[in-house]
């Protein structure tokens, strides 16, 4: 028993992560069909701009969750530009082009921010401070889950209420949702649809950096190329729940995540990877269109 | 009496083939508009033109807004357009279907509205009211036009002729000052077009507005119409009092084909 919630724990932490990233492709995807691509390097970003805040605010001589909370903000921020500045660059001069220019741009943004982390920085693993070190949990909780684990659940599923919240009530949620479903339709209305998608990067790249700096605290360690595994991961649990469905992305990363957990733990973690993509494989056979996904309509 | 609207020798060409040919129109404040035309003949072009999701190839479309300065509006965005008083319904019904009557509604009130992305998340006070006066307002526009017992309803669970208002409901909501309706009447029943033409006029008389018309129903163009506009292949043909029209025998052949001397080019 104990080892099955050993495991469901750390599939759910896992899952978290993946979802959070996932809301970002498909948020993206809900609003201009376009599979973002740099996505997974955004994620990136923001684990290493957590990294270069942290040193210097431990060099100041802070420490411990303060840290953290501190370097959290400065990396989504950072995010948050990259990922407007992306979309303005490689995306919206392809608005009307054909889908697969944006894609193939999308790529080319994917390997620049790779490269560019990797000439700036350095392509070494670099240690990631453990700042939850000295964090004890209540002591009903403490027997149950770790520190690091319940942060990272905590935060991930308050940022998904958030979220769900805003795109339900908020002005800019709705609007999201119009833009959305008819975009034509929306800029009628007067929504100002470019002003839209941008917000839309800014939300999904603020998810996502959140997520790269709960999974490198929780990791150690971080380098150029992490965003790349993690964006494939994201990406297949946005298809998983599906794309284009903001509780799909959230269903989808914690089922990856719990498969992957119980396939590592009971089987083998060589498997890990086997058994998150059979799962996707699956699904597609099964339910193309994904678990929570509606089938596609074609637009008049 | 003032135009909202003039369109001067506006011309769309779509490759080889001209959709419009040099028309012109204007539009006075407080009238009802009528364009008309077979099947083909360009009208639901020429409302793609004026609300910005066609760019035209050549001629003016100028908006005067009730306060400020003329525009010429070809080119701009079409946001800015629907910014400067132009608000559109569709032949075919373009609701969102997923989102609630309220919300449907609320999205229009959206141009006129300010707040940002700081106030979605932190929702300060301003946020929060300009929210609830966003919801009072598409409340009573909903009232206005009849659909509050569909607030919380999806959309596209609306019967068809709730689907239609709703519709004009929306384009309420951006404070239109010309309406901009294509075949609004389309597919309803006797009764319901009936009660669209009460409506159209209570738009005129009670919300002051201008209102375009499209549409087949030749009865309710004559009721409504205080102008009509003929076009046939992107052409105008015939302009007039719906007296005018009705008489008119180059509209007679051009809807009903008779007399037609066969041209071959």
């Amino acid at each position: 028993m104990n080892y099955f919630w050993d495991l469901f724990l750390g599939g759910i932490t896992r899952g978290s992560i993946y979802a959070l990233i996932a809301l970002g492709y498909t948020m993206v995807y809900g609003i201009l069909e376009l599979i973002n691509f740099a996505h997974g390097e955004i994620y990136m970003i923001g684990a290493f701009t957590a990294l270069i805040a942290a040193s210097l605010l431990t060099m100041q001589g802070l420490s411990g969750p303060a840290v953290l909370v501190l370097a959290t903000v400065v990396a989504v921020l950072y995010a948050a530009a990259y990922g407007f500045t992306v979309e303005k660059i490689a995306y919206k001069p392809l608005r009307q082009a054909p889908r697969l220019s944006p894609l193939i741009s999308a790529i080319g943004m994917s390997i620049f921010l790779q490269n560019y982390v990797m000439l700036a920085q350095t392509s070494d693993f670099l240690p990631f401070p453990n700042l939850l070190q000295n964090v004890e949990l209540p002591a009903f909780l403490n027997t149950w889950i770790a520190p690091a684990e319940f942060m990272i659940i905590l935060t991930a599923a308050s940022l998904m209420l958030g979220l769900t919240l805003i795109l339900k009530f908020t002005k800019m949620g709705k609007a999201m949702r119009a833009v959305a479903q008819d975009r034509t339709m929306a800029m009628l209305l007067g929504v100002n649809v470019n002003r839209i998608i941008s917000r839309t990067f800014i939300v999904g790249s603020v998810l996502a950096a959140i997520g790269g700096v709960l999974i490198a605290s929780h990791v150690g360690r971080i380098n150029f190329y992490i965003g790349f595994g993690a964006g494939i991961k994201a990406f297949t649990a946005a298809v998983l729940g599906g794309i284009g469905s903001i509780p799909g992305a959230m269903l989808g990363g914690l089922v990856l995540g719990l498969t992957e957990s119980f396939a590592t733990g009971y089987i083998s973690s060589d498997y890990e990877n086997v058994f998150a993509f059979a799962l996707l494989i699956l699904i597609l056979i099964l339910k193309p269109e994904g678990i929570l996904g509606r089938s596609s309509q074609q637009k008049v | 009496m003032s135009n909202v609207l003039e369109v001067k020798n506006l011309t769309m060409n779509f490759g080889g083939i001209k959709a419009l040919d040099r028309v012109s129109l204007e539009i006075k404040r407080n009238q009802i508009v009528a364009l008309i035309g077979p099947n083909g003949a360009g009208k639901t072009t020429l409302f793609n033109c004026l609300t910005g999701i066609y760019t035209p190839t050549a001629g003016d479309i100028i908006v005067h807004p009730p306060q400020g300065k003329s525009r010429r509006i070809n080119g701009m965005k079409i946001n800015q357009i629907t910014e400067l008083g132009l608000a559109r319904t569709f032949q075919n019904i373009r609701l969102f279907g997923g989102m609630t009557v309220l919300e449907n509604v609320m999205i229009g009130r959206h141009c006129r509205t300010k707040s940002g992305i700081a106030g979605a998340i932190f929702l300060p006070k301003s946020t929060r009211g300009e929210e609830n006066d966003i919801v009072n307002q598409s409340y009573s526009i909903l009232e206005y036009i009849g659909l509050t017992k569909y607030v919380n309803d999806l959309a596209r669970n609306l019967p068809y002729g709730a689907q239609r208002r709703l519709e004009i409901a929306r384009a309420l909501a951006c404070d239109p000052q010309l309406l901009l309706l294509d075949e609004p009447a389309a597919g309803m029943n006797p009764q319901e077009t009936r009660e669209l033409e009460g409506l159209i006029v209570r738009l005129r008389k009670e919300r002051h507005l201008s209102i375009l018309l499209i549409d087949h129903d030749m009865k309710l163009v004559m009721n409504l119409a205080q102008k009509i506009f003929v076009l046939d292949y992107g052409e105008e043909i015939a302009r007039g009092t719906p007296q005018e029209i009705a008489s008119n025998p180059v509209v007679i052949k051009a809807y009903l084909g008779v007399e037609t001397d066969a041209e071959i080019n």
